[in-house]
């Protein structure tokens, strides 16, 4: 694991953004989803249903500061608080965490119903890799789960197998993705599929003299694979949408593209008053957890716990 | 009649070589990138150190995942098969025979001659396998014989949520800054592991006497926790690890010469 | 809709796999099952629906694979128990416990 002073390769840039066209004071009903993941933590805030604010940060060690560090990020500078807010929900590996929601969703939904806001309504097939896991979800035009497919049990094919492939071989996860395309031709992908076994076969072929970027290639090759592996078991349906971290790197979406014969989606949203706002795929949990929130306040299901 | 036997494992290679059926010599390398060379040069260091030369021996029987690579082995047998007859020589009372190595487990059932019956593989996840263990000492900072004795001090039973020897080494990372016990943790790990071994073992019925064999029959601390998971006695070799390639060697004593793999895909 | 209760890795798909639209929320799964893997709770996939169904408890969803291993589904001719008990035939396991036997 990273020590104190070392460079730690896994370490992603976090980000947060506000929406310059809503005046919170002037909505209905504001909604919060957080979704504390094993590695990352975002939050989403709506007001009246449209996106408002959302915070991408790292999970610390503790779940209900990382719960409470995304939503307080979310709201920076904007003079919300929590207690004005009606109803949260949690979502994610440590949503029993969330000390200020009202309750728990499991991921799986939260996950579809944001891919159908932020892709739209044809959606079907979402791909989400989180840091510890990865799931496959098919959904219907409103974003409700037809099926799904989970793997967190092994390492292979989540954010961790990435992570572990970065830090050994000494490079920023974020400049994997551009680097595995600059290569002479394709090599043939790393055959472990145990991320532990597949460390051996990498220094193996760095002794070998293997050049870095070919086994880069190597590695996101494989992790296509095995997601190719979890989809098809599911069954993958166009509009086919990537979310969580992964999304990010694009030498393991473009070899997945390639594998399935499907493009996914362009990461633009749906809406068209949206096109300039920020397309974050990892906060797409959140917002359907902020999603799911709205339509139980609205439709009067749950009391608003509003306190200013 | 000389023979030797080569096990060549995912981790290490073992040599045994028999005279007349006395083991004569012995021994243990890794093999790092270069499986086959390595093996070559074990073997070549066994004989030297027995006094004896290539011309010297018989017959010579690998196996091991990384057996069929011996180019001058006359016969290549299954692992399962290996750890049977290495077994039955030295217990012929063993009914159930579980293999421990670097990147594999698997559970026999033997029968009172020592052929396989049935078989049960936990592979390509290191979860059930020593490379687990190496991990979660790597992610204690000591030594897996280190973390085997302090197993054995510890009275606490943690559960393990992770299944993963990646995941499990965040968890242990996790439990440490919760100030957990080192030596509770150390318990924690073999229990999770025996845990997965034992409903391996289960597949093919554990039937008395259960020997255990591999690199990590040697850890105390793994064999303590997979007694209390299978609730019976556990026969553990002295080195265990030799069990394989004394397999091979007697199946190399026998005449037979099968170049049949374990059907694992 | 089909939800798998399990895990995917290198040596194979290890699913328990529940139909809920087949579920009728009886428990009878629940109840046989050996190693307790199986409750019925909300159902987590749709939370407006208000539906009460089987799954996998979370805590066995790792390692199913071991959980299962004893009752050895997909060898011989008796399905498992918690397949026997279940009338509107929901619930199922994968393939990959049956063809680590097929080898056999």
């Amino acid at each position: 694991m990273a020590e104190q002073g070392k460079q730690e390769y896994w370490r992603w840039p976090e980000g947060t953004w506000v929406n310059p066209g809503i005046d919170w004071r002037k909505g209905r009903i504001i909604t919060a989803g957080v979704d504390v993941g094993s590695v990352s933590s975002q939050a989403a805030v709506l007001v009246d249903g449209e996106l408002y604010s959302f915070s991408n940060t790292r999970t610390g060690s503790d779940s209900p500061d990382s719960a409470r560090k995304a939503l307080s990020i979310a709201m920076e500078k904007t003079g919300l608080t929590v207690d004005h807010i009606d109803y949260c929900i949690g979502t994610g590996y440590g949503r029993v965490n969330v000390p200020m929601a009202q309750r728990t969703l499991t991921e799986i939904a939260c996950h579809a119903r944001g891919a159908n806001f932020m892709y739209g309504p044809e959606v079907r097939t979402v791909m989400d890799m989180g840091g510890q896991d990865c799931k496959a979800i098919n959904c219907d035009d409103k974003g409700k789960v037809l099926n799904f497919m989970m793997n967190d049990k092994c390492a292979a094919g989540t954010g961790r197998g990435m992570e572990v492939f970065a830090d050994l071989i000494r490079v920023p996860v974020w400049e994997i993705g551009p680097r595995s395309f600059q290569i002479k031709k394709e090599p043939p992908m790393i055959s472990s599929t145990c991320v532990v076994f597949a460390k051996s076969e990498v220094v193996g072929l760095l002794e070998k003299g293997v050049p870095e970027n070919a086994i880069m290639a190597a590695y996101c090759s494989a992790m296509a694979h095995r997601i190719m592996e979890l989809l098809n078991r599911l069954g993958v349906h166009e509009k086919f949408v990537i979310t969580g971290g992964i999304a990010k790197n694009e030498g393991v979406v473009k070899r997945l593209e390639k594998e399935l014969g499907i493009k996914t989606a362009e990461k633009v949203w749906h809406k068209p008053a949206y096109k300039a706002y920020p397309f974050d795929t990892q906060i797409t949990g959140a917002l359907g957890a902020a999603l799911f929130a709205e339509a139980m306040v609205g439709k009067g299901k749950v009391k608003s716990v509003r306190k200013t | 009649m000389i023979v030797a036997g080569i096990d060549v494992g995912g981790k290490n290679a073992h040599v045994v070589i028999l005279k007349d059926g006395n083991i004569v010599a012995q021994g243990a390398a890794a093999t790092g990138i270069q499986k086959a060379e390595a093996a070559e040069r074990l073997y070549k260091e066994t004989l030297h150190k027995a006094g004896l030369k290539q011309d010297n021996v018989g017959r010579v029987v690998a196996t091991g995942s990384a057996g069929k690579r011996v180019a001058f082995a006359d016969g290549v047998i299954a692992d399962a098969a290996a750890d049977a007859r290495g077994v039955n020589r030295l217990f012929p009372s063993a009914r159930t025979v579980i293999d421990v190595g670097a990147e594999e487990g698997r559970a026999i059932k033997v029968s009172p001659e020592g052929k396989v019956l049935d078989f049960a593989i936990n592979e390509k996840c290191a979860a059930g396998t020593g490379t687990f263990v190496e991990a979660m000492a790597r992610a204690l900072e000591i030594t897996v014989e280190e973390m085997a004795t302090l197993s054995l001090k510890s009275n606490n039973s943690i559960p393990m949520n992770a299944q993963c020897a990646v995941f499990g080494e965040s968890e242990v990372v996790s439990l440490i800054h919760q100030n957990v016990e080192k030596q509770d943790i150390a318990k924690a790990v073999h229990d999770a592991i025996a845990g997965r071994i034992a409903s391996v073992a289960r597949i093919v019925g554990l039937e008395k006497d259960v020997v255990v064999i591999g690199g990590m029959a040697r850890n105390a601390g793994f064999i303590h926790s997979l007694k209390k998971e299978i609730g019976m006695d556990i026969i553990v070799p002295d080195d265990p690890d030799f069990i394989g390639a004394l397999g091979a060697a007697e199946a190399a004593a026998a005449g037979v010469l099968e170049r049949k793999v374990e059907a694992k895909s | 809709m089909q939800a798998f209760y399990g895990f995917q890795d290198g040596s194979g798909d290890w699913f328990i796999i529940i139909d809920t639209d087949k579920c009728n929320g009886c428990g009878r799964c629940a109840e046989v099952c050996p190693a307790q893997a199986l409750g019925v709770g909300e159902d987590e996939l749709d939370p407006l629906s208000g539906k009460h169904i089987a799954c996998v408890t979370e805590g066995e969803r790792k390692k199913i694979r071991y959980t299962c291993a004893p009752c050895q589904p997909g060898y011989g001719e008796e399905p498992p128990l918690c397949v026997a008990a279940c009338e509107p035939r929901a619930i199922f396991h994968s393939e990959a416990w049956r063809q680590s036997f097929a080898k056999k």
